[in-house]
């Protein structure tokens, strides 16, 4: 069948599934959008800018385990979605993103709206197409598809001139599709499974240190059996929350720069750490010297082979799919008569109770002012625990991930890599759409939210009931808290002056605002917020403008170099 | 320490920015590069002359790989292998000079491409310490102007890198 460029791209994205695309339509994608129009498969989601559109395609996937999909225009459609094609690059989620290019005759010419989207976008993309015979597209964009997924999930751009949407050919959609220069090895090496799983059985302080490779690769229930049969601590990343239950007694919070006392203390002083889906970020792991001060044994299990060793070397290397890894060492473990060492492991756990008794996490309870942790600790309580929670980049991002307490993957999507401002809003719609009825929160901070707050327009024009929780405190916190601390009180810029009146910018957007001020009224405008399930609801919380997060490991620190709320 | 990286590559617009742009974007030296089709002409053959620490040559291996037009990625100084270079040199050549060059050219093998009555251009062939070598008995004068390939590698004997 005789098909336009146009219809070839829809037509691959109902061939590979996809229910909604995210996007914003604009000259040299009208044909795509012309095609989009006459069908009803694939549903398009029309964002307010670019950036929204790759966060809600981001959101989207994190949530759901699907790859995400943006459509945007040429020139200012790409720069706009570089930001959200970056923030999904350094966090492995797997995308497709069709942008529309310039007629192949006006490549390099300098055209209207022309920029070069394949170089732009090279350095933040798992790979990119620029397609220049519409008999390729089909082909390239199952590439496309193959290869966001597969592997090391990442973005893939596909880059289409005008003119290849226009031109006509036979459509055929492969089933599969193979490179002869991409093969991940996915199946970790025996002989290093069989030395890794001895060395965690003779292990005295062991330390499980489980990342965003977890959820990523739903390897959720095979962790958590390994740090039951076990009995291990465990730990998790930033963008591991929720891999391993958050209130399992094994578990011993986040480490890393705002991790637990005893996450950190553990990770230090432990004897063999088994890192799973992790990469020993520089906000993980702070001082790589100082982190090996101790001498322990490390394992790492990892998809990508250039993730190991990179930071931290370590002494049992295992490239593969966690999943798949993890299934094998459980296999071994539970066939082996041999089991840690109770006497050592309890020694060890003993040493953990201790670091715990520190309550890193207290605060002040008694504040006539509103604490930030506090009303995640209630938005925790009220949705017991099962919501799913979306994040902005700052302090507001940090209390959540401390205090919100997550037992399933895929609940708690921030970008954590790049450190996305904005991303907040947008990723929240795109967990609304595949999650329908679902509780969708987006915490947030009053800098953060104004980033891409055009986005509240696109919720209200597709009923996307999500609860912004914007922790207000007039300052972008988490610049003024590196202020006071390293930089002498000197608050350069980090005061936000003339804040727009956030219940009435809600209203105006045809949502719910509301303006908690007390303590006292938090837990019931939250109680009433959720009561709202057909509606978008505002909450602006004014909150202590003075807070902190705690603990701090200072940049360039070793990890047990901490700054604990107590001490200052 | 000085590697020597050969590289098979899909044979692609846009191959060599993604592996010159994964250099300079992680803060890896190129020192030479040279890149051409090679007997299947979907694929390309690089060599790229790099300084680093094992750690940092073993990031570039792995980074590399992680490519996807990358096929395939060896690092021929890990064995014995074979590195020649190609340097054309044009040289002033008159007078009591103009003997004197063409000695020297035979001394190292060059063979002389282009005359006039003022000048000689030369072609030499050989590792790139044997052009410095060359470059540097003659005097600075002397030398109008050089253009040189960059080091291509090939293994020695049994070892063969192809897919």
């Amino acid at each position: 069948m005789q098909l336009t460029g146009a219809e070839i791209v829809i037509r691959c994205l109902q061939e590979e599934g996809v229910e909604y695309v995210f996007g914003y339509p604009g000259g040299a994608v009208l044909n795509i959008y012309d095609a989009l129009f006459q069908q009803e498969a694939v549903k398009h989601v029309l964002v307010r800018h670019e950036q929204g559109a790759l966060h809600a395609a981001d959101g989207y996937s994190r949530s759901s385990h699907k790859t995400g999909v943006a459509l945007v225009t040429s020139g200012p459609g790409v720069t706009n979605a570089v930001t959200g094609i970056a923030t999904a690059y350094m966090d492995s989620i797997p995308m497709v993103v069709l942008t529309g290019q310039v007629p192949t005759h006006a490549i390099g010419q300098d055209a209207f709206q022309e920029c070069d989207t394949v170089g732009i976008t090279r350095p933040c993309v798992k790979h990119n197409f620029l397609v220049k015979d519409v008999k390729d597209l089909a082909v390239t964009i199952k590439k496309a598809f193959y290869l966001a997924a597969s592997g090391r999930p990442g973005p893939v751009l596909v880059d289409i001139p005008k003119d290849v949407t226009q031109a006509t050919t036979e459509f055929s959609y492969p089933k599969t599709v193979s490179l002869r220069s991409y093969n991940p090895v996915t199946k970790g090496h025996a002989g290093q499974i069989k030395k890794a799983v001895q060395l965690l059985l003779d292990a005295k302080r062991p330390m499980v240190y489980a990342g965003g490779g977890v959820v990523l690769n739903n390897a959720s229930a095979q962790l958590t059996r390994l740090v039951r049969l076990l009995g291990f601590p465990c730990t998790n990343t930033l963008m591991g929350l929720g891999s391993f239950p958050g209130t399992d007694p094994q578990f011993t919070g986040m480490l890393g720069m705002h991790g637990t006392y005893e996450s950190n203390m553990a990770m230090q002083n432990c004897d063999v750490l088994i890192a799973i889906g992790a990469r020993f970020d520089d906000r993980v792991i702070g001082n790589p010297e100082h982190f090996f001060r101790t001498d322990r044994k490390i394992i790492h299990i990892d998809i990508d082979p250039s993730s190991i060793s990179k930071r931290v070397k370590v002494d049992i290397p295992i490239v593969g799919y966690v999943a798949d890894v993890l299934d094998e060492m459980l296999k071994l473990i539970e066939s082996s008569p041999q089991r840690p060492d109770p006497v050592a492991l309890k020694a060890w756990w003993a040493d953990i109770k201790e670091w715990q008794r520190k309550d890193c996490l207290k605060y002040d309870t008694k504040s006539a002012l509103i604490k930030p942790q506090f009303v995640i600790q209630k938005l925790y309580e009220l949705t017991k625990g099962d919501a799913f929670i979306t994040s902005d980049v700052g302090q507001h991002q940090m209390w959540a991930a401390q205090y919100y307490k997550f037992d399933k993957p895929r609940r708690w999507i921030n970008s954590g890599g790049l450190g996305t401002m904005g991303f907040g809003l947008p990723a929240a719609m795109g967990v609304q759409m595949v999650n329908p009825g679902a509780t969708v929160a987006c915490v947030t901070g009053e800098a953060s939210i104004q980033m891409c707050i055009q986005e509240l327009s696109t919720c209200k024009q597709y009923h996307l009931p999500i609860k912004v929780v914007n922790l207000n405190n007039r300052y972008m916190g988490m610049v003024r808290q590196w202020q006071q601390f390293f930089y002498g009180n000197r608050y350069a810029e980090s005061y936000m002056d003339a804040l727009p009146d956030f219940v009435k910018l809600a209203e105006s957007y045809g949502h719910v605002g509301m303006k908690i001020e007390k303590p006292g009224d938090v837990e019931g405008a939250l109680k009433e917020a959720f009561k709202q399930t057909e509606r978008l609801v505002f909450m602006d919380f004014i909150t202590d403008q003075t807070e902190n997060v705690f603990p701090m490991v200072p940049g360039g620190k070793g990890l047990t170099e901490m700054i604990l709320a107590e001490e200052l | 320490m000085r590697h020597i990286l050969s590289i098979l590559v899909e044979n692609e617009a846009g191959a060599l920015s993604r592996i010159s742009g994964l250099f300079s974007a992680r803060g890896y030296n190129i020192e030479s590069l040279t890149v051409a089709p090679t007997e299947d002409p979907t694929m390309s053959r690089m060599t790229i002359v790099t300084v680093g620490s094992e750690d940092v040559v073993e990031q570039i291996t792995k980074q590399l790989n992680k490519l996807v037009e990358v096929v395939k990625v060896v690092d021929l100084t890990e064995g014995n292998h074979i590195e020649r270079e190609l340097m054309l040199v044009k040289v002033r050549a008159s007078g009591k000079d103009r003997d004197e060059m063409k000695r020297l050219a035979d001394i190292f093998r060059g063979r002389i491409l282009d005359v006039t009555d003022k000048s000689y251009t030369i072609e030499l062939t050989g590792t790139g310490s044997k052009l410095d070598a060359f470059i540097q008995s003659i005097e600075p004068g002397v030398i109008l102007e050089t253009v040189r390939t960059g080091a291509s590698g090939i293994g020695r004997g049994e070892r063969i890198l192809r897919v």
